[in-house]
């Protein structure tokens, strides 16, 4: 490992460590699900057919892959200073490794309990990884893994995702 | 809305090298900016093209990760029906889908299982490709009834394990 491939101390101290806990701004609610399923063309009566969502399910639910759209801020909110970001961990990894430019290269997710209409729920963030210095046809930086894991409010699990980021700096930055 | 509370897929009835039919979709930036919107994602590269260029150096807005995992749930429950259930689902964005692409979704069956706790799975290899070339590829796992009676919904806590 070369001395550029060498982190900040205060990047290593965040990795495996859960940091960032909150709470959904809202509680979950109907109009994003449709939002989102007519986006995509998405016609599963389970998210539009009250009854038969109840009948298959017993309640009312989002679809497994919204997980992350109900923690991502607002764009303004009262007394709020500044764009608000959803992913701190990432947006701070950027900050501390000096790469202004990211972008998502993959992303896994598995789903647990069905996140249901009117839950509250809670999760928090762990940098994963970090690997060496890299470059890529977009630039020269570095890849890192965040987990994100969610419970709701009965503390029952429902999903995790592993989103893995290049954040970079183009040649000209 | 009235719909069938039956299974209509049945895990009997798959087999490994099945392939799901084909879904095509044409993306305009609307396509991009209703899916970034909808998914709560605000950042400019999914809605500003100056942006995009400029600053990520695509040639164009593009269609961000939770939609791109919205697209494929759509996908594989228009094939399994409201009684499938995901249970995992990873990708790869590994060229951008910009407006003017025209999506084709593939998937075929690489893995069928019936776990532990009687739960009937079916592993998908999946991708969107455009002009025959790969811009997403990813793998999904999928609960599928294992009879009309059978229902991966009612799967809770330690019985359900993906």
């Amino acid at each position: 490992m070369s001395e550029a491939d060498l982190l900040p101390d205060a990047v290593r101290k965040m990795i495996d460590t859960p940091i960032y806990e909150e709470r959904t701004e809202f509680p979950i609610e109907i109009g994003y699900v449709y939002n989102t399923c007519a986006a995509v063309e998405n016609g599963n009566p389970l998210f539009w057919d009250e009854a038969l969502a109840h009948a298959v399910v017993g309640k009312r639910i989002a679809p497994p892959t919204m997980l992350s759209v109900w923690f991502r801020p607002h764009y303004w909110a009262p007394g709020a200073s500044g764009e608000r970001k959803a992913m701190q961990a990432h947006f701070d990894l950027k900050e501390l490794l000096g790469l202004p430019e990211a972008v998502v290269a993959s992303n896994e997710a598995s789903f647990g309990e069905p996140v249901a209409m009117g839950d509250v729920l809670t999760t928090c963030q762990i940098v994963h990884s970090i690997g060496p210095i890299k470059t890529t046809r977009l630039g020269t930086g570095r890849f890192w893994t965040v987990d994100v894991r969610t419970t709701n409010q009965n503390g029952d699990w429902v999903g995790t995702e592993s989103y893995t980021f290049f954040g970079y700096g183009r040649p000209e930055q | 809305m009235s719909t069938t509370c039956t299974p209509q897929l049945l895990f009997g009835a798959l087999k490994v090298g099945d392939c799901l039919p084909e879904l095509r979709h044409t993306v305009t930036a609307t396509t991009v900016v209703l899916g970034a919107l909808a998914s709560r994602d605000w950042r400019p590269m999914h809605h500003d093209k100056d942006f995009a260029v400029n600053r990520n150096g695509t040639p164009d807005i593009f269609i961000n990760t939770p939609n791109n995992a919205a697209w494929f749930e759509r996908y594989i429950t228009d094939w399994t029906g409201p009684f499938g259930r995901l249970g995992r689902l990873s990708f790869q964005m590994k060229t951008p889908v910009y407006p003017g692409n025209e999506m084709r979704f593939g998937a075929e069956i690489k893995a069928l299982a019936t776990d532990d706790l009687g739960c009937h799975w079916a592993d998908l290899e999946l991708n969107i490709s455009v002009d025959g070339q790969p811009r997403t590829v990813g793998k999904a796992r999928v609960a599928i009834p294992g009879d009309t009676s059978d229902n991966p919904w009612a799967r809770k806590g330690a019985r359900w394990q993906p």
